[in-house]
């Protein structure tokens, strides 16, 4: 018989993945923020020698706010809703402890290590997969650790019916298994002859074309199934848990998961636009793109629908602005995409600066604002103490969100005016402009872009602020609170 | 209703996620590999030297602001020559078309950029493209290119790939030993056109500067 008990959850793995997050975080954004200002200010690339330049950098921002920041914030809050939805404390088994902790270690040196070898330039060249062979098959053992850690709490829960969330983190696991298997299949050439060369060194397994499509049908998902999956996954416990409201519809969260699962993938090789990729491919991209605004936007609509009737709590909690924000910012970066998907707008658009201002006011707006919400609603719960600063919370809130809108303006103008020049013509057909020329005009776009840096960054570290403060002097709590997250 | 039985079924919901995320990856990307991206005729794979370029473009990311991709649109091929073409890169492993142009097209910069100007610039870019937000990769005229690795990559896409490369491509010590004249022989011949002192010496001293490698695969970007 089950007592009626509250259960006792052990929060030891998710605190150690937020602190993960929050430094992670702070490293990622900073090397962001410098490689930014390096495209307004080149002298800035001689900071540190030839591990200083944009091009080495650049990886080292991509791969740890994706693998570093983003996925450490999955992991924390798995193990935070995982046991509460599922209705198990993870430490009702020892050897699921052991194998989190494992999975903690072996994540936290493994990603240090793989940074420091992005910086000695060990790359294979494939975006957000640079991490060479060594560092992949580390990252496959802490995937398969964190599987079984989530297939095994899931094999002793007490809740029968898996939660909307425990979806998404199951499509999260599942997904990225996948896609980032078959897309870093390759042969270390030192193993493939009698030990000539380097070690580290591997040969894909694709070539040309083929390897394209493989990479971006990766590059494209590792975004679904990193970047907005599980961050579905959190919206779906922490909004109607900290509003107190109920779903909207449980008939539009099984649409829009399903549609997503399908659609997502397909969209792939949008990405290849123009390319050499088989035409019906890239039609198939651009057509699948746009059928993927039924799914975003259906999470997105359930979310805001879930505050229906109480969009005061707006006004007075800070938590709340942040999450609605992140579904309002996850709307506009998922009609921006398919936008960007129609092959006469890819033709200005692709290689321009509006890719990465696509990129940024997804991943700014909506990734790092759910993953901020998340940990300022685990933290009281976790430290069993009140949140340190409401005052913070909200400046830091309308910092952030102007570093936002001053990151993607600012790029949509970059982008659009550098693709409309590179194709500009005189009036006998020569082409206006030389490329210098449409690098030189960029520089006041890229000087907002690097100040939008500055001002996230400095947001970013208020909040971490605010997190040790809260577990250091925030008010100690005698009972964990329901809903609304007490703060200060 | 069916959806209420799946979700207490985590082993059949996992499954059933799994089936749906493949449809895609199955119906878009395994066709290719049986037809498309075949090389074009008579094409020849890159030297050893070029190979050892080429990870030197990947060590220091070059694919981060330079493309190598030029799309079917009159002002690119005004800009950079004739559009790509598939099979040309039937034996890059990895692709390396890039995603963003920071930079230039790189694809063809071997019609139009000779090995001087690529010394000149690498050294100091705004220098020669006065405005240019590019920085010196000054390091690549002191450290020295793996030549060894790219011989083994060589020899590894010949045994797995079926990369057309000669008989003499084995993965033995000595087979490599008797190879390395040819790539220093193509190395010296860069260095021949270069007017910096310490990368001949180091050249002739049979090493080969990671700049002299670069400059081989540009000039074979064609």
């Amino acid at each position: 018989m089950q007592s009626n008990a509250a259960l006792e959850y052990d929060y030891s793995l998710a605190k150690k993945f937020t602190f993960l997050t929050i430094l992670f975080g702070i490293l990622g954004m900073l090397v962001g923020t410098l490689i930014a200002a390096q495209m307004a200010f080149p002298e800035l690339n001689y900071l540190l020698g030839e591990y200083g330049t944009f091009s080495r950098l650049r990886p080292i921002h991509t791969n740890t706010v994706v693998f570093g920041f983003t996925v450490s914030g999955v992991f924390a809050t798995w193990f935070y809703v995982g046991q509460r939805v599922l209705k198990v404390s993870m430490a009702e088994s020892k050897f699921l402890m052991f194998i989190g902790n494992l999975q903690f270690w072996l994540y936290f040196v493994g990603a240090l290590l793989a940074t420091i070898s992005l910086f000695f330039g060990f790359s294979t060249a494939k975006e957000y997969a640079e991490y060479e062979w060594p560092f992949d098959v580390v990252v496959v053992l802490v995937w398969v650790l964190w599987g079984v850690s989530m297939m095994g709490l899931i094999g002793i829960r007490r809740e029968k019916a898996l939660y909307i969330s425990v979806w998404y983190y199951l499509a999260c696991f599942l997904g990225i298994a996948m896609l980032y298997l078959f897309n870093n299949m390759s042969i270390p050439t030192y193993f493939a002859t009698e030990g000539l060369g380097s070690v580290w060194h591997s040969v894909s397994m694709y070539s040309g074309t083929n390897d394209a499509l493989v990479q971006w049908w990766y590059g494209h998902n590792a975004v679904a199934f990193a970047f907005t999956v599980p961050i579905i996954a959190m919206s779906y416990y922490f909004l109607p848990k900290e509003s107190g409201q109920a779903i909207y519809s449980y008939k539009l969260s099984l649409l829009s998961f399903w549609g997503l699962m399908f659609v997502y993938l397909w969209a792939g090789s949008h990405h290849l636009l123009w390319s050499t990729v088989p035409d019906w491919m890239q039609t198939m991209g651009s057509a699948f793109s746009i059928v993927l605004i039924l799914p975003s936007w259906g999470s997105a609509i359930n979310m805001l629908l879930t505050m229906k009737g109480e969009w005061n709590q707006l006004t007075d909690n800070p938590l709340i602005k942040f999450m609605v924000l992140a579904s309002t910012f996850y709307m506009l970066s998922t009609i921006e995409g398919p936008i960007q998907a129609i092959k006469s707008v890819n033709a200005i658009a692709h290689f321009t600066d509006w890719i990465p201002g696509h990129v940024h006011d997804g991943v700014l707006g909506w990734v790092v604002f759910m993953i901020m919400a998340a940990i300022f609603h685990m933290a009281p719960r976790m430290f069993k103490r009140e949140l340190y600063s409401k005052k913070m919370m909200e400046q830091q809130f309308w910092l952030q969100t102007t570093a936002v809108v001053l990151y993607f303006t600012s790029m949509w103008i970059a982008g659009i005016t550098q693709g409309m020049m590179w194709r500009a013509v005189d009036e006998y057909g020569n082409l206006m402009f030389s490329f210098i020329d449409t690098v030189t005009v960029l520089h006041p776009y890229y000087t907002i872009r690097a100040v939008a840096g500055v001002l996230y960054v400095t947001g970013f570290v208020m909040f971490a602020y605010n997190i040790y403060k809260t577990m250091t002097v925030g008010k100690v709590l005698s009972q964990e609170p329901q809903f609304r997250t007490p703060m200060a | 209703m069916f959806f209420h039985w799946l979700e207490k079924n985590p082993f059949f919901f996992a499954s059933a996620i799994s089936i749906v995320i493949s449809f895609a990856g199955l119906i878009e990307i395994v066709p290719n590999f049986a037809k498309a991206a075949q090389p074009l005729v008579d094409m020849k794979p890159r030297s050893v030297l070029e190979l050892a370029g080429k990870n030197v473009y990947m060590k220091d990311n070059c694919n981060t602001c330079h493309s190598q991709m030029i799309r079917p649109f009159k002002s690119e091929t005004d800009r950079y020559g004739d559009y790509s073409l598939s099979g040309e890169y039937a034996y890059d492993r990895p692709f390396l078309w890039g995603s963003k142009r920071t930079g230039p097209d790189l694809h063809r910069v071997g019609n139009y950029r000779t090995t001087d100007w690529h010394e000149n610039h690498m050294l100091n870019p705004s220098e020669i493209v006065p405005g240019s937000i590019m920085p010196a990769y000054k390091h690549q005229f002191s450290n020295l290119a793996d030549i060894e690795t790219a011989y083994a990559e060589a020899v590894t896409v010949k045994n797995a790939f079926h990369t057309p490369y000669g008989d003499e491509f084995q993965g033995t010590r000595a087979a490599w030993e008797a190879h390395k004249p040819k790539v220093l022989a193509d190395a010296a011949a860069i260095a021949a056109d270069m007017k910096n002192q310490d990368v001949k010496d180091a050249v002739a001293r049979g090493e080969v500067p990671e700049i002299v490698a670069l400059i081989a695969y540009l000039n074979s970007l064609k």
